[in-house]
């Protein structure tokens, strides 16, 4: 008798917490858009996102892409490109592409060595061509839906399922565990920079191309996740 | 013999200017490389002259669009209730969107290399994709692939394809939202305005 009350009383706890959080997102939700229940709260986050990239992250970026010389950022991309190959394998070896995965360590060995520490490209010469994937990708590769869109803080566009990648990607990561932490820090800062840096192109057609800025990104990002969970050949969706 | 070659010759430059029986993945080969020739000799373009951008991409690209197909599209289910004189303006507002957005693009191409991936397709086909990559530096190969369509004037494309994005299918959401909020005139006003600031700015 006494444990059913308790049960009971967990259950209903956890529903009163669950519809009051569904609440708070679904007081600031708008028109149903079926991909984007909480549409409210991302435009507000997105807004967040661009008032920091525009105050911050967008003009450090704008003034490194200004005074490196482009084979310096080439090689900084490299740099970190190498490192994030490591757990492309991984995952690959997760999703049941082993041809993949022993290319990406191949990646690895190749540019770590004669590519020096990452710094050039040797493998992509060679034919070992560079894949993307990411934990969100294996998820997705699994059959695990998307789950709703999400706009996180910094981060960016995410889906449910994504963020849980996401947090998988980070403890994985290996320059976010590098012990010494000036050493993190810059590396991090570093990383971060480079890759604003080279979304700058992309910016500029966005501006052009986009009637609604959010609407834009979050499609776009939606598709793209699509695409790469199938890697580029994802089932057409009918248009008509 | 030579005189066979030269007719050889004679019937491949007249193929070219036919372009209706150009098969479609030559097509988008051949307006690729011709575009990317001119933008790689011209410091204008690359350093952002919009105008001259957008009159290499009406001579060059533009002829080889379906721009009433993609309007179409676009609008879904929601632009069934359009009038012809809507469409017709829809339609305007939309390619000069398009042209923009493509022209930008292009100004900021610099010397990357594009590959064009195998293509192969049924004699009686009329509906292809044409796959292209963009390689880029420290990363994968940008995807860029065109959709084409046969009809009465030939091959022309519908949709494109930027690393898996659907220009047609993302304009297809913003649109339906606009739709939503304003009706078909108030997608036309959205247009236009975005059409209007964006002219302003380019003088």
């Amino acid at each position: 008798m006494a444990t059913n009350s308790k049960r009971t009383g967990t259950r209903v706890r956890s529903a009163v917490l669950t519809v009051a959080l569904l609440g708070m997102l679904g007081g600031c939700a708008t028109s149903g858009n079926p991909k984007d229940p909480i549409e409210g709260f991302n435009r507000a986050m997105y807004g967040f996102n661009e008032a920091v990239d525009t105050v911050l992250i967008k003009p450090v970026a704008k003034g490194y892409d200004a005074v490196l010389p482009t084979p310096v950022r080439t090689g900084v991309t490299n740099f970190f490109g190498n490192i994030a190959d490591l757990f492309i394998g991984v995952n690959n070896l997760f999703q049941g592409k082993p041809d993949q995965a022993a290319s990406d360590l191949g990646r690895v060995l190749i540019n770590s060595t004669i590519g020096i520490l990452g710094l050039f490209d040797v493998a992509t010469e060679a034919g070992l061509e560079k894949h993307e994937e990411d934990f969100g990708q294996t998820f997705g590769r699994w059959g695990v839906g998307n789950g709703a869109y999400v706009v996180l803080p910094i981060f960016g566009p995410r889906t449910v399922r994504d963020t849980v990648g996401l947090v998988l990607d980070m403890a994985a990561d290996p320059v976010a565990n590098v012990s010494s932490v000036p050493t993190r820090n810059t590396l991090l800062g570093l990383r971060l920079v480079d890759a604003r840096a080279d979304l700058l192109p992309a910016d500029k057609v966005i501006e052009e191309a986009a009637l609604d800025k959010y609407s834009y990104v979050r499609d776009g990002y939606l598709q793209r996740r699509r695409n790469l969970v199938h890697d580029g050949n994802p089932p057409r969706e009918l248009l008509d | 013999m030579k005189r066979l070659i030269g007719l050889f010759a004679a019937l491949l430059f007249s193929v070219n200017v036919v372009a209706s029986d150009v098969a479609p993945d030559v097509l988008v080969k051949n307006v690729t490389n011709e575009v990317l020739d001119i933008v790689r000799k011209d410091k204008d373009i690359q350093a952002g002259n919009t105008k001259k951008t957008l009159e290499l991409v009406e001579a060059k690209v533009l002829p080889h669009f379906n721009f009433q197909r993609m309007t179409q599209l676009a609008l879904g289910r929601e632009g069934r209730q359009a009038t012809p004189e809507q469409l017709r303006v829809l339609t305007g507002e939309f390619r000069d969107l398009l042209v923009r957005t493509y022209s930008k693009a292009l100004t900021e191409f610099r010397d990357q290399e594009i590959s064009f991936r195998p293509f192969k397709m049924a004699a009686t086909e009329t509906d292809v994709k044409v796959r292209t990559e963009i390689k880029q530096t420290g990363g994968k190969p940008a995807q860029l692939d065109y959709y084409l369509e046969k009809n009465a004037a030939g091959w022309k494309v519908y949709d494109i394809e930027v690393g898996g994005i659907s220009l047609v299918t993302n304009y297809r959401s913003t649109f339906a939202q606009e739709i939503r909020a304003g009706g078909i005139d108030g997608l036309i006003r959205s247009l236009q305005e975005k059409n209007q600031t964006a002219a302003a700015k380019a003088k």
